[in-house]
């Protein structure tokens, strides 16, 4: 990401190091239109420069899944500029505040960058366009509708005339922004829609680019920090004096009455310094809860009485209870952490007037929120600065670590301090997947259709975790996704004369969070999985019965993963597994072939993703996120579990919780059939049929259902 | 005082000598384009060539670097061009979030070098670092074309 010439107010020269590096960074911090000279802002989302450079301003935060070059692609495609000369920067926050929301939501999450954006930076694009149109009419004495814009020139089309944007912008902005806006025809364009590549890849490819853990400022120090283990607990007491004197240590400071951070000169140094620490926690009473108290929780609500109904039709348990044949299993799903190869970190500098942050978000205005709550002063006086993410996954919606950094720099004013945290730290203190269980009930006929299902699921909540201001009465519809009974959202693709889908809340104490997919991850195995238990009780094949089941969209994806996979036809030796799910306005199917050996060492060969997300803005980079989803899910489903012992999740670092790798990587084939008429979310959906797709191969090639994860924990050899 | 030349530029570095090289890059030099990932080389994102060879620079002693030639990301374009692994990964849009690119760089351009026409089987071998967001198909792809160009 490069000029941020427009915003920037005042320069805040990061010092190389004394030794060399030469590295240096500037900050834009905003606070009103400032304007440079000649440098144009036409209108929030489009800056012009003299030498015709575009500047795309960008309120999603990027975090890898592409939709930076998505949404500068859409704000192109309007305004009809010269894509090479396009880059992008991030608007502040603050600003954001300051400017009444112009840039609208920062929050980047539920595969929402583009869908939910589109329509107004599309807009944007388009009234900069006719207004750099009408000031270069104006010049020219023409009407407007005589001139016409492509690759940042004007033309007034009768005399031949031309000029560039470059040379217009300063006019153009000062016009009133037009009110009738016509957004152009899918079909006609140019940018948007082609496989393009991304905009921020060169600096990744030499060290140039500077994460949030890359930051370096003047007079900055470093700190790390160690919060209780157990969720919920306290910190009591630490010895203080026993670290003060190692070398490059400066503070020893107790932060939120739940964690001590070390502050000094470098990362080594505190690091060193705080596993010296002696620290006691009072860790509380969910020092008892363990792995198998969760499980033995969950169990209960397996067949409560009381449960939240998220989609019902028909009397499901009498249809049930009067079926021919009656199949019955429990599938169960464990915590699991995001693992962003970036840890989390952020930068924080506290005088009494004002509070600036630094840091990796995927929300920008709830880590400002954050900032301003943390340092007591009103948001007018907080500023937050956007950095890459490392990585994201729903881990860097919350804004914990902002809090953290803010406290820590308040009890230091005047200084700047970046924390980060050690891999050790990411591990426990994350909002985990949530952990749940579920039983599925089936009824068939004795022609084998499916005239009943219940599908009960026991445990835990996000929102009741994260955002209990968000529960309906209690109830959490976001565990339904890809359950609800309609919607453009994450509707369940099944037609069943007789459903009940209803969820029973116990959250144990660990923090859940949104872990990407989220709760499609666990409702997609449960179903797709069962859904082949049924099949095979019916003695059909699993596309077929499927095929009489699902709803239009969602078994066109199923069809397109088969037919590309080649279905039925696998070569000797290897078993194809199918999954579909809505998710995130998108319809996806797999379709995974893997083999089994005789030892039981598994290899996914292959899979093949299929999406319809309605309008695809960048097939290249939907090729990537569907790749890069599979990936997701697979390390999920091979190794991903933290398990829980005196109340402190157990897995510390990769090496206790292993993910997929180079070795393991499946060849992936991705379909794309967007269908139109919508817009689809593509960063999550595929995650979600990642597992059950090989689940139900496993089951092709050995007659093993797998029933919980990870799959390494179970032992694939033939009986 | 620990001697190291990084990138062909010489350095005395004023630090404990069991600190890991990845610190002393990233905060005493000032090279933040190698990073942490898992102080335990687990995951790759430190990977750095020491006199060549691709070395995990978490669990490196800054004192086992001193008086070798240490290479970085950031030492791997010459006056500007990028090297060939750079430029293959350019052309086939590798990153994502990118954090763990310099790390797979790195190795692949140690890789390369050892064995310049490497199969699935080498590259499975040698590229054992993390990417989360799931490059993997696109690295392997860039290092066939690497090896082919």
């Amino acid at each position: 990401m490069t000029g941020t010439a427009t915003l920037r107010r005042r320069s805040l020269l990061v010092a190389a190091a004394a030794t060399g590096g030469g590295l240096s960074l500037g900050f834009g911090i905003p606070a009103g239109p400032a304007r440079a000279t000649q440098v144009r802002e036409i209108n929030a989302w489009v800056v012009i420069h003299p030498d015709d450079r575009v500047v795309i301003r960008i309120a999603r935060s990027e975090m890898g899944q592409g939709s930076l070059t998505g949404l500068a692609q859409l704000v192109a495609e309007e305004l009809e500029c010269d894509w090479s000369k396009v880059t992008t920067e991030y608007p502040t926050p603050g600003q954001n505040v300051a400017r009444s929301r112009v840039w609208r939501n920062f929050s980047t999450g539920g595969s929402r960058g583009i869908r939910e954006s589109h329509q107004y930076v599309r807009e944007g694009g388009a009234a900069a366009r006719m207004m750099l149109i009408q000031a270069a009419a104006a010049e020219w004495k023409v009407p407007a509708s005589e001139c016409v814009a492509a690759n940042s020139t004007i033309t007034h089309t009768p005399s031949g005339r031309t000029t560039t944007y470059g040379k217009v912008a300063v006019a153009a902005a000062s016009l009133e922004p037009p009110k009738d806006i016509k957004l152009k025809d899918i079909k006609d364009w140019k940018i948007a829609g082609k496989p393009v590549k991304r905009l921020d890849t060169l600096d990744k490819l030499t060290g140039k680019q500077i994460y949030g853990s890359d930051l370096r400022l003047p007079g900055m120090l470093t700190a790390t920090i160690k919060a209780c283990p157990v969720h919920g607990g306290k910190l009591k007491s630490f010895d203080a004096a026993k670290v003060e004197s190692m070398p490059g240590v400066r503070r020893v400071l107790a932060v939120d009455g739940n964690a001590v951070a070390v502050v000094g000169d470098n990362y080594w140094a505190v690091h060193t310094a705080l596993q010296a620490l002696p620290v006691v926690w009072d860790e509380g009473p969910n020092a008892r809860v363990s792995s198998d108290t969760i499980a033995a929780m969950l169990r209960e609500g397996l067949d409560a009485e009381q449960a939240f109904i998220g989609n019902k039709a028909g009397d499901a348990k009498a249809a049930i209870a009067g079926a021919v044949k009656k199949v019955e299993a429990v599938y169960s799903y464990p915590y699991q952490n995001h693992a962003t190869m970036e840890p989390m970190n952020a930068t924080a500098l506290y005088t009494r007037e004002k509070c600036e942050v630094w840091c990796p978000t995927q929300n920008g205005e709830a880590a400002l929120a954050a900032t301003a709550e943390a340092a007591e002063l009103p948001v007018a006086q907080c500023e937050v600065h956007k950095l890459l993410l490392g990585g994201g996954f729903g881990r860097r919606g919350r804004s914990d670590y902002v809090r953290q950094a803010v406290l820590i720099a308040k009890q230091m004013p005047g200084t700047p301090v970046k924390l980060v945290w050690s891999r050790e730290e990411d591990m426990v203190q994350c909002q985990f997947h949530p952990v749940t269980q579920c039983k599925l009930t089936g009824g068939l006929d004795a022609q084998g259709n499916l005239t009943g299902l219940h599908v009960r699921i026991s445990g835990q909540s996000i929102l009741a975790s994260l955002l209990p201001q968000n529960l309906q009465d209690g109830k959490d519809p976001v565990v339904f996704q890809g359950f609800n009974p309609g919607g453009a959202e994450s509707a369940f693709g099944y037609n069943i004369p007789n459903l009940l889908i209803d969820h029973a809340m116990r959250n144990p104490h660990v923090t859940a969070g949104f872990w990407r997919g989220v709760n499609t991850n666990h409702n997609a195995i449960y179903m797709e999985c069962f859904i082949d238990e049924l099949a095979h009780a019916a003695g059909q094949d699993p596309l077929e019965f499927r095929r009489r089941l699902l709803k239009p969209k969602h078994l066109a994806v199923l069809n397109a993963a088969a037919e590309k996979a080649g279905y039925g036809k696998a070569p000797p030796g290897r078993f194809h597994g199918l999954a579909q799910i809505m998710g995130f306005g998108s319809y996806v199917a797999g379709c995974a072939e893997v083999s089994v050996s005789s030892s039981g060492k598994l290899t996914i060969h292959r899979i093949v993703g299929a999406t319809d997300c309605g309008v695809a803005v960048n097939p290249a980079q939907i090729d990537r996120q569907v790749a890069g989803s599979f990936v997701y899910g697979l390390s999920a489903a091979l190794y991903g579990e933290c398990t829980v012992k005196n109340g402190a999740i157990e897995q510390t670092n990769f090496d206790s919780y292993n993910v997929l790798r180079m070795d393991e990587m499946p060849e992936v084939e991705s379909v794309i059939i967007p269908s139109g008429g919508f817009w689809g979310g593509v960063g999550e959906p595929t995650i979600a049929v990642a597992a059950p797709a090989v689940l139900n191969a496993i089951f092709a090639a050995t007659g093993k259902r797998i029933r919980s994860l990870p799959l390494a924990k179970h032992d694939l050899k033939s009986a | 005082m620990v001697a190291l030349n990084v990138n062909g530029k010489s350095y005395d570095v004023n630090v404990d000598p069991e600190t890991p090289l990845l610190w002393v890059l990233r905060d005493t030099i000032g090279l933040t384009g190698t990073k942490y990932g898992c102080g335990i080389a687990q995951c790759g994102a430190c990977t750095v060539h020491l006199d060549g060879e691709a070395m995990r620079a978490c669990i490196v002693p800054v004192s086992e670097a001193a008086n070798r030639k240490i290479t970085t990301i950031e030492g791997l374009a010459e006056n500007g061009v990028l090297s060939k692994v750079q430029q293959v990964w350019l052309d086939h849009d590798v990153p994502q979030c990118g954090y763990c690119q310099s790390g797979m760089i790195m190795a692949a351009t140690a890789l390369l070098k050892s064995t310049p026409k490497p199969t699935d089987e080498d590259i499975n071998a040698a590229m054992t670092n993390i990417c989360r967001c799931g490059t993997y198909q696109q690295v392997r792809a860039a290092i066939h074309a690497a090896a082919k160009a």
